[in-house]
């Protein structure tokens, strides 16, 4: 818990005056430098407050020349209950949100739990909804989305080519790992991979060059944010060092409704906001459900999207979390 | 029959009907992310029903045989019950959240 940061805030990692320094570099020495100093940290940028803060204002300025793509999470379709009684309503707002910030995004990632409780009509109000955004749209499954034979519903819609719901791709020099951690967990247990996974996942990085970029996406977070409350995945730690060696690994997640990060050497760590209804910080709630008692109004600050650039010439990726409504 | 047998023999019908009671129904409520109470101890034969009082829906899953004896996912107010005829200890849990779970101890 030393290690996270719980606020929205502004975070760079260790070796930002470095990047700085390096900003400038074209060279194929600078290039060369860039990837050593890919492999030793990460310049990372959250701003999970304000849409007009500084930072929203240094990803603009850096989008030009640059590879983007948008991430929603956690839209509970089928979920009416303080605080939310219209989740299609904010989904439909982030779709919106979606569409004024896309400018050159590639893709879009959904984190999971798309639905609340698995139906086809929760899923397909939700599909038809995302695909508004008009965005090539990669899914991974979350705990609610597989409660109906062990998920083939969810498969069959949203990971078609991916029947067990984990994948690879490559987009722009990015190879991006949808991975599936919300199937056969175990009494007591957190987020589970499993044998076969990490078994395939090893093999997706077999013989890849250790200076791709590498982007992975999974419900559940992989590091532990909270262990009492299952926010983590037991065998997180063996998919994450399979992913040591590479110089630049990026892990975004959703499943517990709010931002938070942390950078651990070459992997920056990364939470998103729900479309749907805010969680509590660990620890500060009996129980991890929703926050009901918002003050009036104040739903959509709780509620957002997240932006990530990879910036080619200079850090490589900033991340821009945006709540629907301040 | 003496008024003390008979007494008696009340006494005992008295004792089977409510260990009757006892063996037909036991609650297990769901709220917070907890089941409780956590244990239960029943006669075999009992029902038992476990009812959810949270907003986020949950499900009752046998930790040694999550694939087969499992409740469906029960969403806000939904309740699932089972009845337990053979003596032994059934450690359960929930499938959407692994942490939360709970005994059933059948005599």
């Amino acid at each position: 818990m030393d290690e996270m940061q719980g606020r929205p805030a502004t975070v760079e990692a260790r070796d930002a005056d470095t990047a700085a320094d390096q900003a400038g570099g074209t060279s194929r020495r600078g290039m060369l430098k860039c990837m050593v100093w890919a492999g030793a940290g990460v310049l990372w940028t959250v701003s999970g407050g304000v849409p007009h803060s500084r930072l929203l204002g240094t990803a603009a300025a850096a989008t030009e020349g640059t590879f983007s793509f948008m991430q929603i999470s956690d839209s509970h379709i089928g979920f009416a209950n303080a605080p939310n009684m219209d989740t299609p309503g904010t989904l439909q707002e982030a779709v919106g949100l979606v569409n004024a910030q896309k400018s050159g995004a590639s893709l879009l990632i959904h984190t999971g739990d798309v639905s609340q409780l698995s139906k086809d009509a929760q899923f397909d109000t939700a599909d038809q909804i995302i695909r508004g955004a008009r965005l090539d749209t990669h899914y991974v499954p979350g705990e609610h989305d597989v409660l109906v034979d062990d998920g083939a519903p969810f498969f069959a819609r949203f990971t078609p080519k991916a029947p067990r719901g984990y994948y690879s791709f490559d987009q722009e020099g990015v190879h991006f790992i949808a991975l599936n951690n919300v199937q056969d967990l175990k009494a007591g247990g957190l987020g589970n991979l499993g044998a076969e996974q990490l078994e395939w996942l090893a093999k997706d990085l077999q013989g890849r060059a250790a200076s791709q970029p590498i982007i992975v996406f999974a419900h559940i977070p992989l590091w532990t944010v909270n262990e009492q409350w299952g926010w983590g995945t037991n065998d997180g730690t063996q998919a994450l060092a399979l992913l040591r060696p590479f110089g630049s690994v990026t892990v975004l997640n959703g499943h517990i409704h709010q931002v938070m990060q942390k950078v651990e050497g070459n992997c920056a760590f990364h939470t998103a906001r729900s479309t749907a209804f805010p969680q509590p910080a660990p620890g500060t709630a009996p129980s991890p459900g929703p926050i009901k008692d918002l003050p009036a109004g104040q739903l959509r600050s709780t509620l957002g999207i997240t932006k990530i650039s990879r910036v080619q010439t200079a850090s490589p990726l900033a991340i821009i979390d945006t709540p629907l409504g301040a | 029959m003496s008024p003390s047998r008979l007494v008696a023999s009340l006494g005992l019908a008295l004792l089977l009907a409510s260990s009757a009671a006892l063996a037909e129904d036991a609650a297990v409520s769901i709220d917070n992310f907890t089941f409780s109470p956590a244990e239960v101890t029943v006669a075999a034969g009992t029902r038992i029903t476990w009812t959810n009082n949270d907003d986020i829906p949950h499900a009752v899953v046998d930790a040694d045989n999550p694939k087969t004896t499992k409740s469906p996912p029960l969403d806000t107010g939904d309740s699932y019950s089972r009845v337990f005829d053979q003596p032994g200890t059934y450690h359960y849990f929930c499938s959407l959240h692994p942490h939360m779970q709970g005994t059933v101890v059948v005599r």
